[in-house]
């Protein structure tokens, strides 16, 4: 299976929706089948890529470092596939939550290109392409974001493209200095002559120039204000596919160049990553424990699990690099399946705040046991995915000796627990309060529940599956993170030498 | 001719960032739009500037005869503008936007911040007050 069929399913969709403009049912449907297409192939590229190795295309059929390369080792064959995984469960979610008014001004199409973009910048092999794949992808995020033209929406789409734009601005003047140093602009090429490079101290302000890039994609400390403010202004189904999407996006790209690139002043480079990574889950978690909307604790959420992302390539180990990634792909899914959730609540309650809300248990018991099982996976509790990820993260934290990131993983999830639990208490275990309504009256979306329901479960019942059988995805996490440690297999892929 | 490019890319960094600074959405724009042009610039200036000959192998040759310009930066300095020059469209669209819905140019009129944070600021206003 190429590579290039699982990134064009998403591409050819969004034109054939552009096409269906007129009807709504055919694009949601043909998204639908898009990315569910895209996930086969996908998983397909991934079984290929593990067993024969890394797959490289040349594009024109110009050969490296010359041409522009697109390469999937199984990081970016394991992203992608997680990638079409949410988008097919969001696809299908939007079908009934979408309002009309979204779906008839090309939602579909945006989506499918959000996706598109997404999975270009997995495989990107080239930082220039890198460049151009988080272009394609921030652009469909922005209209996205402010499709609706809601006050709300449009006010937090001012913060998201202002601080993009920024991150963007300083990906190019990196990209710029590393071009003068190398002369060059290939993944693999780089990785080569960035060690013959006289001047060590311009490569380590060059990753800087790339961290602080992709930590404001990625939300890290001390960049992440923009998050909270803009990712619960949109519809539900958009935050969640921004939640299990874009933000992860940052974190591959940094244990892209991080991995590949950037290796030659680890000691420098891993304690900085290290204090931004405890910083990041602590400042999360306690930002999550202050708000009082379903939305904006998970918001918060996402920021502390990307310091437990950073922390695993933090401490540059095998095993603390298989943990990053077990923690990327269980929080991808669970995720995505908190903020499905919280549309869920708010389908039936008619608000994301909790004081508005109560008594989901009592009047929906399986909505309750589906966020029970995904709040306790993110919580870190055996036996689901969580566990396992920071069990590993933990692991590797003390065969590293670093006890002080390892006691700061400990508290963050007790926290994490306790915000988890403030939601579990405020929603679905006490009345519902009477009398009380929430000011911001809201339009439910036009279809059948169950459509709603259906993404949730496959996804909570994934994360079930991933917990009680860790095995082979650890496995395969330890494949990823020593592939990603031995940087020969994809130099030589890419420059066949 | 470096030395002068480095002095202009710095001028347009420090414009764009105090442009982005001020409180008012149209000048948040053009911080934007100077921004995307220091990056440009700086990507020219570091792509080493030659005067020389053009980057093109000449019939019978097999190589181009240096001093010759690289052709690369300007690729990228392309590609960068066709896509800055599309997220200023739609900035330009979505502040047109905001100022339909909010009657203000002023960002910190804005609900964007945290809104616990500024109903907590409100409070403490009312208190001293």
């Amino acid at each position: 299976m190429s590579l290039l069929v699982p990134l064009f399913i998403p591409f050819v969709a969004a034109v054939l929706c552009l096409a269906w403009w007129k009807d709504r049912r055919v694009q949601g449907w043909l998204s639908v089948a898009a990315l569910a297409a895209m996930f086969v192939t996908a998983l397909q590229l991934l079984f290929s890529v593990r067993a024969e190795g890394i797959q490289v295309v040349f594009a024109g059929a110009w050969e490296a470092p010359f041409g522009i390369v697109l390469a999937a080792d199984l990081l970016s064959a394991t992203m992608v596939t997680v990638t079409a995984l949410v988008g097919v469960a969001v696809a299908l979610f939007s079908i009934p939550a979408v309002d009309v008014k979204r779906e008839s001004f090309g939602y579909y199409p945006l989506l499918n290109l959000l996706v598109f973009g997404v999975s270009g910048a997995f495989l990107a092999g080239d930082i220039f392409n890198l460049y151009v794949w988080f272009e394609v992808m921030l652009m469909s995020s922005f209209v996205l974001l402010a499709l609706g033209g809601e006050k709300r929406q449009l006010e937090g789409a001012i913060m998201y493209v202002t601080i993009n734009f920024i991150s963007s601005a300083i990906f190019l003047a990196g990209v710029a200095i590393l071009y003068s140093l190398t002369g060059t602009l290939n993944f693999a090429d780089l990785a080569l002559r960035l060690g013959d490079v006289p001047e060590k101290g311009l490569v380590t302000l060059v990753s800087m120039f790339f961290l602080v890039s992709f930590g404001i994609k990625a939300a890290m400390f001390p960049l992440f204000f923009w998050l909270p403010a803009s990712y619960h202004t949109p519809p539900i189904a958009v935050s969640a596919i921004f939640s299990g999407l874009l933000t992860k996006v940052g974190v591959y790209a940094l244990l892209r160049v991080f991995t590949l690139l950037f290796v030659h002043d680890l000691p420098y480079t891993s304690t900085v990553l290290m204090v931004l990574a405890a910083c990041t889950m602590i400042a999360g978690v306690l930002g999550a424990a202050a708000q009082w909307d379903f939305r904006r604790i998970l918001s918060f959420s996402i920021v502390s699990q990307i310091g437990y992302m950073v922390m695993g390539l933090a401490l540059f180990t095998p095993l603390a690099i298989a943990g990053s990634i077990f923690f990327l792909l269980h929080n991808m899914v669970v995720k995505t399946s908190l903020f499905l959730i919280a549309g869920l609540v708010h389908h039936v309650k008619g608000s994301f705040k909790l004081r508005y809300i109560g008594g989901v248990y009592r009047d929906h018991f399986w909505l309750s046991i589906l966020f029970l099982v995904a709040a306790l996976s993110l919580a870190g509790l055996p036996p689901f995915s969580g566990f396992w990820a920071k069990f590993i993260l933990v692991k590797a934290g003390i065969e590293a000796g670093e006890f002080w990131l390892v006691l700061v993983v400990v508290a963050s999830s007790l926290m994490t627990l306790y915000y988890l639990t403030k939601i579990w208490n405020e929603v679905f275990w006490t009345n519902e309060p009477e009398e009380l309504n929430d000011p911001e009256p809201h339009t439910p979306g036009p279809g059948p529940l169950w459509l709603m329901v259906l993404p949730v479960v496959v996804l909570v019942g994934i994360t079930l599956a991933i917990g009680l059988n860790a095995e082979p995805i650890f496995d395969l996490a330890r494949e990823t993170a020593d592939q990603l440690l031995g940087r020969d297999a994809y130099i030589r892929a890419v420059l066949g030498r | 001719m470096g030395l002068l490019l480095a002095l202009i890319t710095g001028i347009l960094y420090s414009a764009a960032i105090y442009m982005m600074l001020r409180r008012s959405l149209a000048k948040l724009i053009i911080g934007l739009v100077l921004l995307g042009h220091a990056s440009n610039m700086a990507i020219f200036t570091l792509g080493r500037l030659s005067k020389g000959n053009p980057p093109f192998i000449a019939e019978g040759a097999t190589a181009v005869v240096p001093p010759y310009a690289d052709p690369v930066p300007q690729a990228l300095i392309l590609t960068a503008i066709v896509i800055g020059f599309g997220i200023q469209a739609f900035a330009i669209v979505l502040i047109k936007r905001v100022y339909q819905e909010t009657g203000s140019d002023d960002l910190d009129k804005l609900q964007t911040a945290d809104d616990t944070l500024v109903r907590i600021l409100k409070q403490i206003g009312k208190k001293n007050a």
